[in-house]
C-alpha cells in the first residue's frame, strides 16, 4: 500500500475511535505507529508527547502531523491529518443536522458510559507505558510526584489552574539546577 | 460575515489552546459566547456532544458551531481553522528539531518536561478512574467500580496470554457493549 494512503488509513481508524480527548489517544497511537507499524520509535513517541502538550492545538492534531511528517514529508502530514480529522467530522456533521437528541438515546448513554472506564484505563495505560521506557533520576521522580499530585488536588477541589502552569514550572526549575546537575554530570565523567 | 467570523473565532482557538481539549473548552465558550453564535442551553448540548462522539473534542466542536451557523462550508471553515495553526507550529518544530535536541538548555527542560508530562497524564487518568468509579464524590457506584476493576484486568491481563494483549480499539468496543448490557438491564 502507498504510504500516504496507509497514513490516511491509520489515522482515519485512530480518529474513529478516540473517545474523550488526545489522551486517551496516545494509546492507540503507541499501538498503532510504534507496536504494530513501527513508524516511530519509543523515544520519538516520548518527543512527540512533549511538543504536542506544548504546543497549542488538539493533541491528535499534533500527533497526526509530528508522525505523517516523518513518514512522508509534507504530504504525509496532510494525508495523515486529514485522516484524523476526517471520521469526526462526518460523524459531528450527520449528528448536528439530523440527531436533535442524540445522548437522550438509552443505550447511547449507556454505551458512553462503558466507554468512559475504558477511556480512564487508556490514559493510565498510555502514562505507565511512557514510565517503563524511562530511566528517571530522582530528581526527576520527584516532578513526577509533585505532577501527579498538583493534579489530583487541582481536580479535586476544581481549582482554575492550567496544566501549562505545572509544565511551565517544571521547565524553569530543570533550568534553575541545570548549574548542579551539570557538575555533578561532570564529576560523574572524571570517576 | 459568518464564514470570516468562523475562521477568525476559531484561528484563535487554535491558536491559543494549550493543553488539551480541556483547557480548550473554556477557551471555544468564550468564543461562542463573543460572537454570539448559540445560547447557554445550545452550548451545553454542543460540548456533551463534542466530549462523548469519537475524535478529536476541539475539531468536533469546531465542526458542530461551523455546521450550525454555516452549514458545510461552515463546518469545514472552522475545522480547518481550529486544525491549522497546530499542523503548521508542528512542521516547524519537526523541520528544526534535530539541531534543538542538541541543545543544552533545550535538554534541560526536557529532561522535566518528560516527568511532568507523564505525572499530568497518569493523574488525569487516574482521576478519571475515580470520578467514574464515584470515589471522587464519595457516594461509590458499586456497578461501574466492579466493571472498571473488570475490564482493567480484561486489559491488563490479556497480555499474559498474547504478545501484546488486546488492542486499545478492542477495548473500546468491548466496553461500549459491556456498558449497553450492564447499565441497560
Amino acid at each position: 500500500m502507498p504510504i500516504l494512503l496507509e497514513l490516511f488509513l491509520t489515522f482515519a481508524k485512530i480518529g474513529m475511535f478516540t473517545f474523550g480527548g488526545g489522551y486517551a489517544m496516545l494509546s492507540i497511537i503507541e499501538n498503532a505507529c510504534v507496536e504494530r507499524k513501527k513508524w516511530i520509535t519509543h523515544e520519538e513517541m516520548m518527543n512527540l508527547v512533549v511538543i504536542a502538550e506544548s504546543t497549542p492545538g488538539p493533541i491528535a492534531i499534533n500527533c497526526a502531523t509530528f508522525v505523517g511528517y516523518k513518514r512522508g514529508k509534507l504530504l504525509g502530514a496532510i494525508a495523515a491529518t486529514l485522516g484524523v480529522v476526517l471520521p469526526s467530522f462526518v460523524i459531528i456533521f450527520v449528528i448536528s443536522f439530523f440527531l436533535d437528541h442524540f445522548l437522550e438515546i438509552v443505550w447511547v448513554a449507556n454505551a458512553f458510559k462503558g466507554i468512559k472506564i475504558a477511556v480512564g484505563i487508556l490514559i493510565v495505560d498510555a502514562a505507565l507505558k511512557m514510565l517503563k521506557k524511562m530511566n528517571l533520576t530522582p530528581i526527576q521522580v520527584g516532578i513526577l510526584a509533585c505532577a501527579v499530585c498538583a493534579i489530583l488536588l487541582i481536580s479535586f477541589f476544581s481549582w482554575n489552574i492550567s496544566s501549562m502552569v505545572l509544565m511551565l514550572s517544571a521547565a524553569l526549575f530543570s533550568i534553575l539546577i541545570l548549574p548542579f546537575t551539570k557538575s555533578k554530570a561532570k564529576e560523574g565523567s572524571k570517576t | 460575515m459568518i464564514y470570516l467570523d468562523l475562521l477568525l473565532g476559531f484561528l484563535q482557538v487554535g491558536c491559543f489552546s494549550f493543553g488539551g481539549a480541556y483547557a480548550a473548552i473554556p477557551l471555544i465558550q468564550d468564543v461562542v459566547r463573543a460572537y454570539g453564535w448559540m445560547d447557554e442551553e445550545m452550548l451545553t448540548y454542543m460540548i456533551a456532544v463534542s466530549e462523548s462522539t469519537p475524535g478529536p473534542i476541539m475539531v468536533n466542536m469546531a465542526t458542530y458551531v461551523g455546521a450550525a451557523k454555516g452549514g458545510i462550508l461552515g463546518a469545514m471553515i472552522a475545522t480547518t481553522a481550529v486544525v491549522l495553526p497546530a499542523f503548521i507550529i508542528i512542521i516547524l518544530v519537526m523541520v528544526v528539531m534535530k539541531k534543538l535536541l542538541q541543545n543544552t538548555y533545550v535538554k534541560a527542560v526536557l529532561s522535566g518536561l518528560n516527568p511532568c508530562i507523564i505525572g499530568i497524564i497518569l493523574a488525569t487518568g487516574l482521576w478519571m478512574i475515580l470520578k467514574n468509579s464515584g470515589i471522587a464524590s464519595g457516594s461509590i457506584d458499586i456497578l461501574t467500580t466492579f466493571l472498571i476493576v473488570g475490564i482493567g484486568a480484561i486489559y491488563f491481563g490479556s497480555r499474559k496470554f498474547k504478545k501484546r494483549g488486546i488492542s486499545p480499539i478492542t477495548l473500546i468496543c468491548l466496553s461500549a457493549v459491556v456498558g449497553v448490557i450492564a447499565y441497560g438491564v
